[in-house]
């Protein structure tokens, strides 16, 4: 029965965003006008091919980086994927010690128990209770055989931001071989970030975290790094990875790229007067607990919340009959019974595990939204409360 | 080419063996033949309905019916045509999906078994041995079988009697198959040839579902959960030519959206057998926090299975069902001991048909994944049964002091079971493609 509502609250952009507009009507112009090969020799393909350009460009610009150290992929995951398995692979005559942290995404954790079943050995960071890892436990990890740490920037469950540009530093101190991977998934967009300043190797980021197109993403390479590509075959992207360019996502994963980061101070200060908002609002309930940092220093648009008493897949269609889209724990982890690494990383006490939703804003999300989601939750958890687990 | 008239999913054989025996040659046979279009017509055989007396002619047209339905969505055009006694599908397009074909006539209750026939013209007995040497040919390349030859003249001006014809043809595929023996015993390959106003030959016999026609038997209302065990309760009924609808009990916010998609996809999957079927969703979230909330919290599941089968028998009643169907099997659960079971039962006026009460939570596993139920089923979202659930809920309840429980529920229940029924939703279940 689908009731009719007056509101709908889209709180859940860590998960996927809206298309922007922009990035919409080129990839539809691609589609249909501008459908070339980029690989054909003629007038088509080198419209194709200038597309692609124009994207590195665009994308390159917001990072003060080179054009040519941009990788195309399919999103996020191989973009990951890529960069942990490919530079493993590549240095594995180097070193077999890979380090990370025990909170990252699955595309990170997975192929790590790849390379331990290839025989790298993997050192998982420990994080504090707001989501941070200790420098001097990571600075004592490196070691001579260190070829590879890969750090998420922030984190996608409770917003925490890793403090990366001391990290480097630590790292390539102790051990200037050791290559950097960081998982900018959740941050590119929302976060100024200069690869080259930080001092880091590779960067992975997804399109439509940020308004682009579901199936986009990249990987920053630094230039003169060397990884073993995954994907083999007609030697498309110089060899690293093969395959046709998808290049209408390309174009708007650049186009929406380029838009983030035009009003990006803009952008960035109303996600954090979002986030204090519904942080001093969530005071009118009872019983919650934010997780993580909720200052300036973590992410603008994550809010992590732990409401006790109340199954958070219960609070989460509960909310759905309101038209207010949450994710419980991670989205991407929340099909499965497993309990979120973070939250348990962090120390968030057992009986709450299964009771966080996490909210996450966009630049379109407007006060009016949180305001009505702190009345649903207001409405809402007293009568979950009520039926309690004897 | 084993010769087979056992059902393929039914209950004497749910051990399964034979029958996976019967698909492996039925694949080997798929792979092996070359030219299925050449069968332009299928003889389908049908057994129990058979013996009907006067009623038989109503049996075969519903049976007639059903196949018609069942073939509504195959690609090519069919004609379903009664003769002698017998039930044939013509094929009536240039082209149709001859394995789509198979696998519509499989699902059809009422089907014993069908054979893909080649239908020729009498022109005389050495045209008809080259016409059976040449498509065993095509069939049986390698030509080294055991076979034996079945001839039965319904006709009977037909020069030849069956005995001879039996013989003559044996002999002149000996002369064509060096390497093929005669086998009267367990041939591989059964040639039977069957002289009527037309000839047919066939030598492949594919077991349906056997059962009976549905809408033969009137129909009853399915508890349909998201488990792997009412869809085969349903599919079990369903054969025995009962129709079916269904009543699902979900419970938002605590049970999602995903979980009553699964009970769709469910029901989809049985309507492939049993026809379209009414799928009543219920709300029932308030029903059960009631009882949650006041009485005892062990008795909270077999509580909420007697208003679950009070509620499904008001929608039996209201779409003419004759009974109700649960996937019941005794002792499975805390619900389904013999106790729980009289308790449960006590609130019902209807029969409650429970087809697995027998089985073993393997064999009905087996079932369910002979009609494909079992990969949806598995899929894990909550449904209402396992929310709130007791570590230790009764798994002997006594009537009396559940009944005692339940006055604990006078205030508002019955306001609560009126809201239930007036704002249940009913979809309209086709079949799965």
């Amino acid at each position: 029965m689908k009731t009719e509502r007056e509101m709908e609250a889209y709180l859940d952009n860590s998960a996927t965003t809206r298309c922007s507009d922009r990035s919409c009507e080129l990839m539809v112009k691609l589609l249909t006008e501008d459908f070339g090969n980029p690989s054909s020799m003629h007038l088509k393909g080198v419209e194709a091919e200038n597309y692609i350009k124009e994207a590195k460009k665009k994308i390159a610009k917001t990072m003060r980086v080179a054009e040519k150290e941009i990788l195309f992929t399919s999103g996020g995951t191989e973009s990951n994927n890529l960069a942990i398995i490919g530079a493993a692979m590549a240095n594995r005559r180097s070193g077999m010690h890979v380090i990370t942290t025990s909170i990252e995404h699955a595309s990170v954790a997975n192929p790590m128990h790849f390379l331990e079943e290839q025989g790298f050995r993997v050192t998982y960071l420990g994080v504090d209770h707001n989501g941070v890892i200790s420098l001097d436990e990571l600075t004592a990890a490196v070691e001579e055989d260190t070829i590879l740490v890969s750090l998420m920037q922030v984190n996608n469950e409770i917003g925490a931001i890793e403090p990366i540009e001391e990290a480097v530093k630590r790292i390539k101190e102790k051990n200037p071989n050791t290559l950097i991977h960081v998982d900018a998934i959740q941050s590119y967009g929302k976060l100024r970030i200069y690869p080259k300043k930080l001092g880091i190797d590779m960067l992975s980021v997804s399109g439509h975290k940020i308004h682009g197109p579901k199936g986009s993403g990249f990987l920053w390479m630094r230039d003169k790094v060397k990884i073993k590509p995954l994907i083999l075959g007609g030697g498309q992207q110089k060899g690293m990875r093969s395959g046709t360019e998808n290049v209408p996502a390309i174009a708007g994963l650049g186009e929406a790229s380029a838009e983030i980061y035009e009003q990006f101070d803009e952008n960035v200060e109303h996600l954090y007067k979002l986030k204090e908002h519904f942080i001093t609002r969530l005071q009118e309930i009872d019983d919650y607990t934010v997780n993580g940092l909720t200052g300036r220093d973590s992410a603008p648009h994550i809010v992590s919340v732990s409401f006790a008493g109340v199954r958070s897949e219960v609070l989460l269609h509960a909310l759905e009959e309101r038209g207010i889209y949450v994710s419980a724990g991670s989205a991407c982890s929340s099909n499965k019974p497993a309990v979120s690494r973070t939250l348990s990383s962090i120390g968030v006490k057992q009986e709450l595990l299964d009771s966080t939703i996490r909210f996450s804003f966009s630049v379109h999300t407007q006060k009016e939204e949180l305001d009505y989601t702190i009345e649903a939750l207001k409405e809402l958890l007293p009568a979950l409360r009520r039926f309690t687990r004897k | 080419m084993i010769y087979m008239r056992a059902n393929p999913i039914g209950a004497a054989d749910f051990h399964g063996f034979a029958n996976r025996i019967c698909e492996v040659l039925n694949r080997y046979e798929l792979s092996e033949r070359r030219n299925c279009v050449m069968y332009r017509s299928f003889l389908v055989k049908y057994g129990e309905i058979g013996v009907k007396g006067k009623n038989r002619y109503i049996f075969e047209n519903m049976l007639m019916d059903q196949v018609k339905f069942a073939l509504k969505p195959v690609e090519g055009s069919f004609e379903v045509r009664k003769e002698q006694g017998r039930i044939y599908v013509d094929v009536t397009s240039e082209d149709y999906d001859y394995e789509g074909c198979v696998e519509a006539l499989k699902r059809v209750f009422g089907v014993v078994a069908f054979c893909p026939l080649l239908q020729v013209e009498d022109e005389g007995f050495d045209k008809l041995a080259e016409t059976v040497v040449t498509h065993l040919k095509e069939a049986y390349p390698a030509g080294n079988f055991s076979f034996k030859v079945n001839a039965r003249r319904a006709r009977k001006n037909y020069p030849k009697d069956s005995m001879e014809i039996n013989a003559d043809m044996g002999e002149k595929i000996l002369d064509a198959f060096p390497n093929a023996t005669v086998d009267v015993h367990n041939p591989q390959v059964m040639v039977c040839i069957e002289i009527r106003s037309m000839i047919n030959i066939y030598w492949e016999e594919i077991p349906g579902p056997g059962g009976m026609p549905v809408g033969s038997n009137g129909k009853a209302m399915l508890l349909l959960s998201g488990g792997i065990d009412s869809p085969v309760a349903g599919y079990m009924i369903a054969k025995r030519g009962v129709a079916i609808d269904a009543t699902y009990f979900h419970a938002p916010p605590y049970t999602s959206e995903r979980a009553k998609q699964k009970v769709i996809d469910l029901a989809r999957i049985v309507a492939r057998f049993s026809g379209p079927i009414n799928l009543h969703v219920v709300n029932f979230t308030d029903i059960q926090m009631y009882i949650y909330e006041k009485c005892p919290h062990e008795e909270l599941t077999i509580i909420m299975r007697r208003y679950m089968m009070k509620l499904a028998e008001h929608f039996a009643k209201e779409s003419g069902c004759m009974g109700l169907i649960t996937g019941e099997s005794i002792g499975q659960v805390a619900s389904q001991t013999m106790q729980s079971l009289y308790v449960t039962n006590e609130v019902c006026t209807m029969p409650v048909y429970r087809p697995l009460i027998g089985f073993d939570k393997q064999e009905i596993v087996d079932i369910s994944e002979k009609i494909e139920t079992y990969e949806t089923s598995i899929l894990p979202y909550e449904d209402c049964c396992t929310i709130y659930v007791a570590k230790h809920p009764v798994t002997k309840p006594n009537l009396e002091y559940i009944r005692k429980s339940e006055t604990k529920l006078t205030e508002k229940i019955d306001e609560l079971m009126q809201i239930a029924i007036d704002t249940v939703e009913t979809i309209r279940i086709e079949a799965a493609e």
